[in-house]
């Protein structure tokens, strides 16, 4: 079983990927750091010569500094798509307030008299610069590049979410699949590099510039070199490139299971749900996970390739709820189930087009749904309790809180906070189980593979049909946790695999059996 | 050797240094004299270019210093200042081969002149591989010196020399200096708060306030000739000490004479001095 898995064994048994990740995390903080460096010091200096101009470069580079960083990531992915030339322009423009104030503060810091003897004694101001200022201010200027350098191995864990790969990879995905070895097995090689990678540059702080002068002109560009080494995970030209969310890369009934069960081997990369469906459509990637009924499969022209082996099971989406919660409110139950059986796949699929492509806010159209199925009532007055709904990040879980909402307030004297945008499947279940929530919609599927996870054989033992999956995770999540499985929404968002509705008519594939073989033969 | 013609200089609109003349001939020394802010040291800098003046004109050797590149100039005066300004990141000799190797000196050569100067300047030469914070006040002042006499120039320009030193070392030093063979063929101008030391150093003084000068003549002329009653009272006190000083070559010493004052009689003396 894996959980019994020392940290020590998963980082054997992963060590040549663990290896990887570590090179590419190195090469993209480094490279990037040699960008800011070349960029940064220039422009330090500048600003020492030209105060005025200090105070405007130093506050942008401070705004750039404050953009969250996967929202920095976001931005980009129009202009620079995804993979490691976004996420090396993300570590750089972090890294430019650091090295910039540092470099300004050094230079500034100089003892007036000492230039001004360096003037006096006929030095130009080219050899005052390197030869003055630059050795006086290189202990400051270096601590800002170490504390830039520090932050950006944090930050470059994000590059996982853009298909730029690094250890990110394991901490994402051993977020999102509540595996604390993959978690550690990439926490703690980060971490150690943000050490290491800061010591290493102490060292070169000592070092007194003028003695070094050679070295120090080389150093950057051994960094270059090296990082040249290790190719960055790129699109490899006339492959199919696959791209994953860093969930569905640690999930039996993801990649795994596509491994064992089809033989699929194909180049893939790490990408975040955000991202993926951008990047396919166009064409940075091949082939992508995805739920069935994602209203962006419409929006961005894809199609679901056939499971004809069945590694998916059935993902029927129906509310979760805390037992205590249904005891102390029996109306609750009443109102969750008036949404039983009333979506199918189409329809969900077009609700979630309409927020995920046509913009539309899910409260417009969860009540205008509701509406038009004559289920909208205008509050009751509530007063009576409180329920908390909670949703995960993506449009389907909005839309079906909101729907929730709007059906308890007009159905009960409950009143409803919302607790929307909780990170995965497995926040969204600690949440419930800790009393943060009462309720959120969860699928099937999920609930057995990524809550309950089976050991194999029982696994096999259960039906890969819906009422048999329903059946089981109804009656553990009731033994086990005290949670209560309210009937089937109706529609089955499961896991499936997506390509361009254009490219896999040119390849005629329409299973994954289909796209297995394609690979296989070219 | 130095001419200095109308030289002017406004900082904030206001005059710092207002149509200053002088001329200083080769080999002699001259001294910029003053309160601090009268425009003195403003002067000196106007010298080797580290400011412009707004408008006259410095000649050295006869050629106009402001049609000369800033840099080239400066390698050919040396430029002592108050704080040494030696850089703090280079030993003893490599700040003192800063210039030389600027005017591209082999290394052997520089090595040369280097011990020579630590010689005349009575500094160890394990001082040499030292970094200036390790050196003593006074040390570090002879470094400087040594610094500005490397590539043997015709002219040293000194702000405040001894300006940083206590005064027991600063006299020490400041005769150290004025018997140094190195100095005595040298066009000096040098920048001083200190009456003595003007009058120690200097063949010619040059008295300023306001960016004025004030009067501008030998020590003598200063002295017995005083061109107005600032020059006169801003000398008393140091006549004081010349007239007692000149008592010495006479023959009892003043002490002597002192010595044999009536009880009480050293008080009156002291509040009856003024004139």
């Amino acid at each position: 079983m894996e959980e019994s898995q020392s940290l020590a064994q998963f980082m054997v048994q992963q060590s040549g990927k663990l290896m990887s990740q570590t090179l590419t995390h190195i090469s993209l903080t480094l490279l990037s750091m040699v960008f800011a460096i070349a960029i940064a010091v220039p422009l330090g200096i500048w600003i020492a010569r030209s105060r005025k101009f200090s105070g405007p470069v130093l506050g942008f580079a401070g705004i750039l500094q404050t953009i969250p960083s996967i929202a920095l990531l976001g931005i980009m992915i129009p202009f620079l798509g995804i993979g490691p030339k976004p996420a090396i322009l993300a570590l750089f423009l972090y890294a430019l307030l650091p090295v910039i104030r540092n470099t300004y503060t050094g230079i500034t810091g100089v003892d007036p008299v000492i230039v001004d003897a360096a003037k006096g004694m006929g030095m130009s101001k080219w050899q005052i610069l390197i030869k003055v200022e630059l050795p006086l201010a290189f202990p400051v200027l270096m601590a800002g590049i170490r504390t830039a350098t520090v932050i950006n191995v944090g930050v470059a864990t994000l590059a996982a979410y853009i298909a730029a790969g690094g250890l990110g990879e394991f901490i994402f995905g051993g977020i999102a699949l509540n595996n604390s070895n993959m978690i550690l097995a990439g926490a703690i090689p980060a971490a150690l590099l943000a050490v290491i990678l800061d010591f290493l540059l102490s060292r070169v702080q000592k070092l007194s510039l003028k003695r070094v002068r050679v070295a120090y002109l080389l150093l950057p560009f051994l960094f270059i070199l090296f990082c040249s080494f290790y190719f960055l995970p790129s699109k490899i030209g006339g492959r199919m490139l696959a791209g994953f969310t860093p969930e569905f890369m640690g999930r039996q009934d993801g990649y795994l299971g596509l491994k064992e069960v089809y033989k699929l081997q194909m180049e893939t990369v790490v990408v975040s749900d955000a991202v993926k469906y951008k990047a396919a459509y166009e064409g940075k990637l091949d082939v992508i996970d995805g739920y069935s009924t994602d209203g962006r499969l419409k929006a961005f022209d894809l199609i679901t390739l056939e499971d004809d082996q069945h590694i998916f099971p059935p993902y029927y989406a129906a509310p979760v709820v805390r037992q205590d919660v249904l005891k102390k409110y029996p109306e609750l139950e009443m109102v969750l189930n008036k949404l039983s059986g009333l979506l199918n796949d189409e329809e969900m699929t077009g609700l979630n087009y309409n927020v995920d492509k046509l913009k539309q806010s899910p409260e417009k159209v969860a009540s205008d749904f509701l509406s038009e199925h004559h289920l909208l009532q205008s509050a009751l007055p509530g007063g009576k309790g409180l329920i908390r709904i909670g949703s995960k990040v993506f449009g389907e879980q909005y839309i079906l809180a909101q729907m929730y909402k709007l059906l308890i307030r007009g159905y009960s004297h409950l009143d409803v906070e919302t607790k929307t945008g909780l990170g995965g499947t497995q926040i969204c279940f600690d949440a419930l189980k800790n009393d943060q929530i009462d309720l959120y919609p969860e699928y099937t599927g999920t609930g057995l593979l990524v809550i309950l996870h089976p050991s194999p054989s029982v696994l096999n033992g259960i039906p890969k049909d819906k009422d048999a999956v329903f059946g089981y995770v109804k009656k553990e999540f009731s033994r086990q946790f005290n949670l209560t499985w309210l009937k089937p929404i109706g529609f089955n968002n499961s896991y499936a695999l997506m390509m361009r509705r254009k490219q896999a008519a040119d390849l005629n594939i329409k299973s994954i059996t289909d796209l297995v073989h394609y690979i296989k033969e070219n | 050797m130095i001419k200095v013609e109308n030289l002017s200089k406004k900082f904030d609109g206001k005059f710092a240094v207002e149509q200053i003349n002088f001329e200083v001939a080769a080999g002699e020394t001259l001294v910029l004299l003053g309160t601090s802010g009268c425009g003195k040291t403003t002067t000196l800098r106007m010298i080797n270019r580290l400011i412009e003046p707004d408008f006259g004109e410095v000649y050295i050797d006869g050629k106009n210093v402001g049609r000369q590149q800033p840099e080239l100039l400066r390698r050919h005066m040396g430029y002592v200042l108050q704080n040494h300004g030696l850089f703090p990141h280079y030993t003893v000799l490599e700040n003192m081969s800063v210039v030389p190797k600027l005017l591209k000196w082999d290394k052997e050569k520089i090595r040369e002149r280097s011990m020579e100067l630590l010689d005349k300047l009575k500094l160890d030469s394990v001082l040499g591989k030292q970094y200036p914070s390790a050196l003593s006040g006074g040390q570090q002042q002879r470094v400087g010196l040594a610094r500005a006499l490397m590539a043997d120039p015709p002219i040293l320009l000194m702000d405040e020399p001894f300006g940083a030193l206590d005064n027991i070392t600063r006299a020490d030093i400041r005769r150290e200096f004025t018997e140094l063979d190195e100095l005595v063929k040298k066009t000096i101008i040098l920048v001083t708060h200190d009456i003595q030391e003007a009058f120690e150093m200097g063949d010619k003084i040059c008295l300023m306030d306001q960016g004025k000068v004030m009067q501008y003549g030998t020590p003598e002329e200063l002295l017995f000739k005083p061109q107005s009653t600032f020059v006169a009272s801003f000398l008393k006190e140091h006549k004081l000490l010349l007239e007692l000083k000149s008592l010495k070559m006479g023959e009892h010493t003043a002490w002597e004479l002192l010595e044999q004052l009536e009880p009480g009689k050293l008080k009156e003396i002291l509040l009856t001095s003024e004139g």
